[in-house]
């Protein structure tokens, strides 16, 4: 075969697989059940340093992205507190992730609406994008080594929680 | 009844008033060019950065994240902010994709320099085609078998198609 005709063949496959990575590349996948949750470090809403739901490890974790300017957050967000409340201990948490929101507005609502949970900021919403997050408000339930085992996307009420999420959790001293 | 008696105390008011206005015009005046340039920094920023869960121009923008973003940037160009540091305060805010236009240095560098590589490469590729195409199409031109006959080649050939036939 001539140099040529190698060069070109070259060149054309190069344009095509450049091509197919842009479009793969722009696929936003959802998070798949028993997938590990990505857990990068972000900053921290109310408090100053980082924070990872690595940290969580060991625990179920409620992980609940919302943004200031959510309005069906604003209905969700009590719910949330109510269940922290009511499971929270050593086998579960909810995590707020705070996303393509300002940082003032987030810890504005987080006091608002008196969330003691742990919140972490996502501005650029990279966080939310590798779940596969459509919009806020979503949550997703990861096991206590990260793997997802259930999502909803979109708001939580009691009814959901306790029909979805509660099967799931150990019992606790304080669930018990 | 005299002039004085008649007018009454207007000459004083408007003596008054004139000298507020002389003294109140050149204070008002920086007032309406702060609010101006106010609004043109807003406008200039709008159309500089992106609203992140829109995918567009802030200025294109009317989300509620939209309008959180643009009550921000005025918070802070109230503040005496210039367009730079209020760039800088989106970027910590919302990260590097705020901007609209890629930052000028580090790897987001590539977007302005790659296309400008690739112009200079090609206009070389298309001078060196050009020149080579010329050169190619010169042979022909150049030659004139009016005047000089037929080529060597022509000539060659000729002989071996008169050689075929037996005249």
């Amino acid at each position: 075969m001539r140099p040529r005709v190698i060069i070109s063949v070259v060149v054309a496959v190069a344009i095509v697989a450049l091509l197919t990575f842009g479009l793969i590349s722009k696929g936003n996948s959802r998070l798949a059940d028993g997938q590990t949750a990505p857990s990068p470090e972000l900053p921290k809403l109310e408090e100053h340093g980082q924070g990872s739901l690595k940290e969580y490890r060991g625990k179920w974790v409620l992980v609940n992205f919302w943004a200031s300017w959510c309005i069906p957050c604003r209905d969700e967000a009590p719910e949330l507190q109510k269940f922290q409340e009511e499971h929270a201990g050593a086998n579960f948490t909810v995590v707020g992730i705070d996303t393509q929101d300002l940082s003032d507005d987030g810890s504005k609502f987080a006091r608002e609406y008196g969330l003691t949970y742990p919140q972490l900021h996502d501005g650029n919403g990279d966080n939310g994008h590798e779940f596969g997050t459509t919009g806020v408000p979503e949550n997703y339930l990861l096991e206590p080594d990260g793997k997802l085992a259930w999502d909803e996307p979109g708001p939580v009420d009691k009814k959901i929680l306790e029909e979805h999420v509660v099967p799931l959790l150990p019992p606790t001293k304080k669930a018990a | 009844m005299s002039l004085r008696a008649r007018l009454g105390r207007w000459p004083t008011l408007l003596a008054v008033l004139m000298a507020l206005f002389v003294f109140a015009a050149p204070a008002l005046e920086p007032a309406v060019a702060t609010a101006t340039d106010l609004r043109s920094i807003l406008n200039e920023i709008e159309e500089e950065v992106m609203c992140p869960v829109c995918g567009t121009l802030l200025a294109l923008a009317e989300s509620p994240q939209a309008t959180r973003e643009k009550a921000f940037v005025e918070k802070l160009a109230k503040e005496g902010k210039d367009k730079s540091q209020i760039k800088e305060a989106l970027v910590n805010q919302y990260g590097d994709a705020v901007l609209a236009l890629p930052k000028s240095s580090g790897f987001t560098l590539s977007a302005y320099v790659v296309p400008i590589v690739a112009f200079i490469v090609a206009v070389v590729l298309l001078a060196f085609a050009v020149w080579k195409w010329r050169k190619v199409a010169g042979k022909g031109e150049d030659r004139r078998p009016d005047l000089e006959g037929p080529s060597d080649e022509d000539r060659e050939r000729l002989d071996e198609d008169l050689a075929r036939y037996d005249l």
